[in-house]
């Protein structure tokens, strides 16, 4: 929605039941609301009805190729960290159809275009997937009508992070953990001396119009101060961290010798393309009906791993899996800066996580690129 | 809220209107929109052609683009695409992106020598550079054309070529790899007709289109006869699926092809070309 | 005919030679001379005594190489500002190729048994003369190399603008 900011207003204090009927009010607004749920053994957003959807009292366990559901001894909605389907999923769908139509032997009949999907609430939306949204709506701002529909047509409900995953490195970036805009309404889950609390704020006009019906009493200033400190100390627990001025110069080591070094470890597997929630590669289809009078073209993710990503007629412009993961590598933290005016990486940590084999894009980072304060 | 903008990924029919083979693996297509309606190029750009049903490729455009009656399209038969494309017929409707990319910057040659080197099918997007510099042959000092062809059966634009030869205002040398007797030419790489062409190296722009390994080569040669290089240009070409920068594929160090290139200016380019796999 | 000492400017004038110091210069004149060879004529053939080199100073020479039941194949053309012929410096001093005029050529040619002698006993013409073979041939055999590679061919890697995977 993003209608414009707001002025400072107050800070509210929502209980779960009132989260409840949030949802409720968004639904009958007629959004299609999107968020945390257990499947398959992990956190993954889909459709929620209610709170009794979130995976109440569920964390996890993070670290280079690792990722464990555990229990918490609360009953935080939130207590997880972040999912290993990021945002990505449903702003920029992994399958779309870009068209249909019929074709005879000499005329050409395009189908009308799919109507607008209904907008979306995006739940407990993190800081970092804040700034991965952003950057997607960068990439495709006037060439993707459709992406620049869902993103202006979804509202936020923003959750600042209670804790880091061991793998989370968004403070070194400056996209966490705390949620300062693009939301339009941020929520911090707060549960402790026997009382479960979400401080609410708004972060636009819509946001304020729903909040407001929700009546709930101001937040507790002892509740705010708790939050603060908290955020603060989320962020000190990182222990990995990205000097963006260092990822921005791997275009200079092209001819590193520790590319071949990784290559021996990657797997060329992709995994790390299809968890960030910035990689945005798309290739095309054309698939006809068995009489090749219907014809239809899909648009669906790709990766700059799959050998045919660079295909040019005979072959492929980089075979090797040292040049595949220098290309994810360079584009992500060096290239993207020429293209968008930033780095593509927010420290989310996922492509650390969901590597079969651990591989970790800050270990890389420094021991490609010579770290300056050290010579 | 904004407007939607219309979807540069959607493709609009166009018609086929005339077919001509130049080679046994090469056609020249004329198409036009099925319901009128204004197409406009520059020199260099490139459209994105679906053969329905088969799917989509890059196709540069290879025709004048002071003719806004018809676009003027050359393929080469190598892929289930461009196959596809080869067994049109007059008649059959073919899908239209574009135009995409960044053009052969002709009117920045004004008042200089125009130097056009081209390798294999190479000459097709060059074409509309000497199509427009023809239509504005006054503004430039000499206008030269380069071109190397596999064998003499191999040239592209054959008879083309021989009615620019036999005119006073362009030089137009052509070179083979290789020939039997019965060929009165040159036998040899096209980076030779550089060091026998006249031209002012501080006053010339150059146009480069081939292989990668004919372009990197002739670059490097025009360098050294003097021209600068920030007036050096390349086309570049790498796997192209949007058209727009979206898709991702043809990303080459901070480039999109797609929409920074496929034209690019030689300065700005050649640390990328001495990388392998970038 | 143009005398020999007349040949010095006419050498000066050629791009292979050009900027050659005066007193080297004058040493290739004493082993220079001007020739002519009518379209169809061969300046050298295949296996045959290599005892000289040419400047081209007009027309043009295909180099060639003979194959028996199909026509010859032309490896390369030379025309005005090439020279043609490096077997004279290297022993057993006789042509590789056939080199055939294919239209009215003019030369200087130089005798290589002549300019040997005297690239032996001045090294200092040795060094200059061989520079230049080698610039040369180093261009050649890049040439050689880029052509071999059939850029323009049809198989796979080589062929430009058909973008399609």
């Amino acid at each position: 929605m993003l209608d414009g900011p707001l002025s400072d207003g107050a800070t509210h204090a929502l209980e779960p039941r009132d989260l409840d009927r949030l949802i409720a009010a968004l639904r009958g607004r007629g959004y299609r609301v999107i968020g945390p749920r257990l499947g398959e053994d992990a956190v993954v957003y889909d459709d929620i009805a209610g709170t009794a959807d979130l995976p109440a009292g569920w964390g996890d366990e993070q670290e280079g190729g690792f990722y464990r559901l555990r229990r918490r001894d609360d009953g935080a909605l939130f207590g997880y960290t972040l999912a290993p389907q990021s945002w990505k999923r449903v702003l920029h769908p992994p399958r779309q159809r870009i068209f249909a139509l019929s074709t005879g032997a000499e005329e050409v009949e395009m189908a009308p275009a799919d109507p607008p999907d209904a907008p979306m609430a995006l739940i407990g939306v993190r800081a970092c997937e804040l700034a991965a949204i952003d950057i997607q709506a960068e990439v495709f701002a006037e060439i993707d009508p459709g992406y620049v529909r869902r993103r202006e047509s979804s509202l936020v409900v923003a959750v600042e992070c209670a804790e880091s995953a061991a793998t989370c490195f968004c403070a070194s970036r400056g996209d966490g953990p705390a949620v300062t805009g693009g939301f339009d309404i941020r929520l911090v889950e707060v549960v402790r001396d026997g009382r479960h609390l979400f401080l609410a704020r708004v972060g636009s006009v819509v946001g304020a119009d729903i909040l407001a019906g929700l009546t709930c009493p101001e937040a507790d200033p002892a509740d705010l101060a708790f939050a603060a400190d908290r955020l603060g100390r989320v962020a000190a627990s990182q222990t990995r961290a990205l000097d963006d001025s260092a990822g921005r110069k791997l275009g200079d080591f092209a001819l590193h010798a520790r590319w071949d070094e990784v290559a021996g470890r990657c797997l060329a597997c992709g995994n790390c393309t299809m968890v960030c929630p910035t990689c945005f590669c798309t290739s095309v289809e054309d698939t006809t009906d068995l009489a090749g009078t219907r014809v239809e073209r899909w648009r669906h993710w790709d990766s700059c791993f799959t050998l045919d990503f660079s295909y040019l007629h005979g072959g492929a412009v980089r075979p090797g899996a040292a040049s595949r993961y220098r290309q994810w590598i360079t584009h992500k933290l060096a290239t993207w800066h020429d293209q968008f005016g930033r780095s593509g990486c927010v420290g989310c940590g996922r492509c650390i996580t969901w590597c079969p084999v651990g591989i970790d894009i800050t270990e890389e980072v420094r021991a490609i690129v010579p770290d300056e304060n050290e010579r | 809220m904004t407007a939607a903008a219309a979807d540069p990924m959607v493709p609009v029919p166009f018609r086929i209107h005339k077919i001509r083979r130049e080679l046994p693996d090469t056609v020249t297509m004329e198409i036009a929109p099925c319901s009128p309606a204004p197409f406009t190029f520059a020199a260099g750009q490139f459209n994105m052609l679906t053969a329905f049903g088969v799917g989509e490729i890059p196709i540069s455009i290879s025709g004048d683009p002071g003719d806004g009656t018809k676009v003027v399209h050359t393929t080469r038969a190598v892929g289930a695409v461009s196959r596809a494309l080869d067994r049109l017929t007059v008649g059959q409707v073919v899908g239209v992106r574009g135009p995409f990319g960044t053009p052969w910057p002709v009117e920045d040659a004004f008042g200089h020598d125009l130097m056009l080197v081209a390798g294999g099918v190479g000459l097709a997007p060059l074409r509309p550079a000497l199509y427009h510099a023809l239509a504005e042959r006054r503004r430039f000092s000499r206008v030269i054309v380069l071109y190397g062809a596999r064998t003499p059966k191999d040239m592209l634009f054959r008879r083309e070529i021989e009615r620019w030869r036999g005119r006073f205002d362009l030089d137009v040398d052509v070179t083979v790899d290789r020939a039997d007797p019965s060929w009165q030419g040159n036998v040899g790489v096209v980076t030779k007709l550089i060091s026998r062409a006249r031209f002012d190296p501080y006053a010339t722009m150059a146009f480069v289109c081939g292989p990668e390994i004919m372009m990197r080569h002739v670059a490097t040669a025009l360098a050294g006869h003097g021209i600068a290089e920030d007036r050096i240009h390349l086309s570049m070409e790498r796997n192209m699926k949007c058209g727009c920068g979206l898709c991702g594929h043809c990303q080459w160090g901070p480039h999109f092809v797609c929409k920074d290139g496929p034209v690019f200016r030689y300065d700005r380019i050649r640390p990328l070309l001495s990388i392998r796999e970038i | 005919m143009v005398a020999q000492h007349d040949l010095g400017p006419v050498i000066d004038d050629h791009p292979f030679f050009r900027g050659i110091d005066g007193k080297l210069r004058a040493l290739l004149v004493g082993c220079a001379a001007n020739e002519r060879f009518d379209a169809g004529a061969f300046l050298t053939r295949e296996g045959e005594p290599a005892n000289k080199f040419y400047l081209i100073r007009a027309g043009q020479v295909a180099v060639e190489i003979d194959a028996p039941g199909r026509r010859p194949i032309i490896i390369e053309t030379l025309g005005e500002g090439d020279v043609t012929g490096w077997s004279w410096i290297v022993e057993p001093y006789r042509s590789t190729f056939d080199v055939r005029a294919t239209s009215l050529v003019r030369v200087i040619s130089f005798d290589g048994k002549c300019l040997r002698g005297k690239m032996d006993t001045d090294p200092a013409l040795g060094y200059e003369v061989m520079q230049r073979f080698v610039r040369m041939m180093a261009h050649r055999l890049a040439g050689a190399r880029l052509q071999l590679l059939d850029l323009y061919g049809p198989h796979p890697g080589a062929g430009r603008r058909e973008r399609e995977a």
